[in-house]
């Protein structure tokens, strides 16, 4: 039974992977006992396993999965949202309005309108109807304020890191606010326009160079220098 | 054109660009290179150059189309007005809209279109410069843009054509040996899973000459998908190389 990569290779859609009783992970296929990849990403065997860890994906709905959208129509009973993914979400009126509603009455566009982002939750999806949303929980509902970064959603895991060691180190570093949504886009909220630009930037980064190893001390040690040159510029400014 | 040549092989048994019968045009690839696409790829297979961009799996539009079992998928093949000698009109040819139908059947086994009901995966090839094999390289570089954007694929699909110029086999013929020459046959192929999605065959070939060069033509798609692969590989190993 043999595998045909290393660890953390780089491989192609096609490429044989192992062959014999492994299991066909995610990205991957099995086809005659040989197991191929079907995206172009980094392989990992784990035990019988066999998964690809995708270098760019997009994002497909999952129960229980906490997204953020953008609505892009605003209907009689409730609103649709585009949460970066082939499908359109749905987030019904009575989920967001606590009261009864009745549609000749409530114009739903005062409450949310087209292009309010959202942070909402998915409650129900298969593949034959559209994601169901709810914001009936707490931490989620409509954003006022922040910064917004966008990237492929299969680097939210490396995002959160280890045990989630990589946000939190960023939350503690800049003194930000972050909410990951599954669907690849991420909320920030700073108390100033600067520490929000610094988690923007380790973002950034991360989302560059998601498969290299030691990335989190890395990223620890960009915003230490950043955080400190930033400090020497409002001295320069103060003293001119 | 301009000028005709008397034979497309000289003595020293070598084609009028100076290749040998084997032998393939100078290949360039490159992955990702259209921001505003999900996926893309450029190709410049001698004197052609090609742009694939790919969107999707996306909501389908006209919504009347979408199936409910799979994604659709859709192909454009455009030449510029500008990539042939003489202007060529914008509008779809009905030599356009077939290229378009064959290298659409010839992508469509590598994808796993049934894991996105509902909706559509649009492709886009643009030819900016032509001369000869357009819709080989054209799936070749359609195939990059669509592992580029991420899209689940059984295997890569890389194309090659063989032909005959004056009584010889040859491999990935240019404009003139097409025109001039005895037979074209394209072959696309699924290098991993050795299957075939595309074969066609426009001139007559004997049986022998016909088996000759679809074996030659694959092992030209075998040449160009290493190539290939490494151009999907390059976009992201560079990234690696500036942390090292």
């Amino acid at each position: 039974m043999p595998t045909f990569f290393e660890r953390r290779q780089l491989v192609t859609p096609g490429d044989l992977l192992a062959e014999g009783t492994y299991l066909a992970g995610e990205n991957t296929y099995k086809e005659n006992n040989k197991i191929y990849a079907s995206r172009l990403g980094l392989v990992q065997y784990e035990d019988k396993n066999v998964n690809v860890v995708a270098l760019r994906a997009f994002y497909i709905p999952k129960l229980g999965d906490t997204v953020i959208g953008t609505i892009v129509e605003v209907g009689f009973s409730g609103w649709t949202l585009d949460i970066n993914s082939p499908y359109l979400a749905i987030l019904r009126a009575s989920e967001v309005l606590s009261r009864p509603f009745r549609p000749q009455e409530n114009d739903l566009s005062k409450v949310l309108d087209v292009g309010d982002l959202v942070i909402a939750k998915i409650i129900t999806y298969d593949r034959t109807h559209d994601p169901r949303l709810t914001v009936g929980e707490p931490g989620l509902g409509k954003i006022t304020r922040g910064q917004i970064v966008k990237m492929t959603p299969t680097k939210i895991p490396r995002v959160i890191g280890r045990k989630g060691s990589m946000v939190s180190m960023i939350k503690q570093e800049t003194g930000c606010h972050i909410i990951l949504g599954q669907n690849g886009v991420i909320l920030i909220t700073g108390k100033s326009l600067e520490d929000e630009q610094l988690a923007m930037m380790a973002l950034r980064k991360i989302e560059c160079e998601s498969h290299t190893s030691g990335l989190t001390d890395r990223i620890a040690q960009m915003i230490k220098k950043e955080k400190a040159k930033q400090k020497e510029e409002i001295k320069n400014e103060s003293e001119t | 054109m301009s000028q005709k040549p008397e034979k497309l092989i000289d003595k020293k048994g070598l084609r009028l660009d100076g290749r040998k019968p084997e032998e393939l045009r100078s290949i360039k690839i490159e992955v990702g290179i259209l921001p505003n696409a999900d996926g893309s790829a450029y190709i410049q297979q001698g004197k052609n150059k090609i742009l694939a961009g790919v969107f999707g799996p996306r909501e389908l539009h006209p919504k009347h189309l979408a199936l409910p079992d799979r994604t659709v998928l859709r192909c454009r093949y455009h030449m510029a007005p500008f990539s042939v000698q003489e202007r060529k009109s914008p509008a779809p040819s009905r030599r356009d809209i077939e290229l378009s139908k064959v290298i659409r059947e010839a992508l469509e086994p590598s994808i796993f279109l049934e894991y996105y009901p509902r909706t559509g995966i649009d492709i886009f090839v643009e030819i900016l410069q032509a001369d000869g094999g357009t819709r080989c390289a054209s799936i070749t570089a359609a195939s990059l843009a669509l592992a580029d954007a991420g899209i689940p694929m059984r295997d890569l699909v890389v194309a090659c054509a063989a032909g005959k110029a004056d009584d010889t086999i040859v491999l990935d013929l240019m404009d003139t040996e097409d025109k001039k020459g005895g037979a074209d046959v394209p072959v696309a192929l699924m290098p991993n899973l050795n299957a075939v999605t595309l074969l066609q065959m426009d001139g007559i070939l004997t049986f022998e000459e016909f088996e000759k060069a679809v074996n030659l033509a694959l092992k030209g798609c075998r040449e160009i998908y290493t190539m290939q692969k490494e151009a999907l590989k390059a976009k992201y190993e560079s990234v690696k190389e500036v942390e090292e």
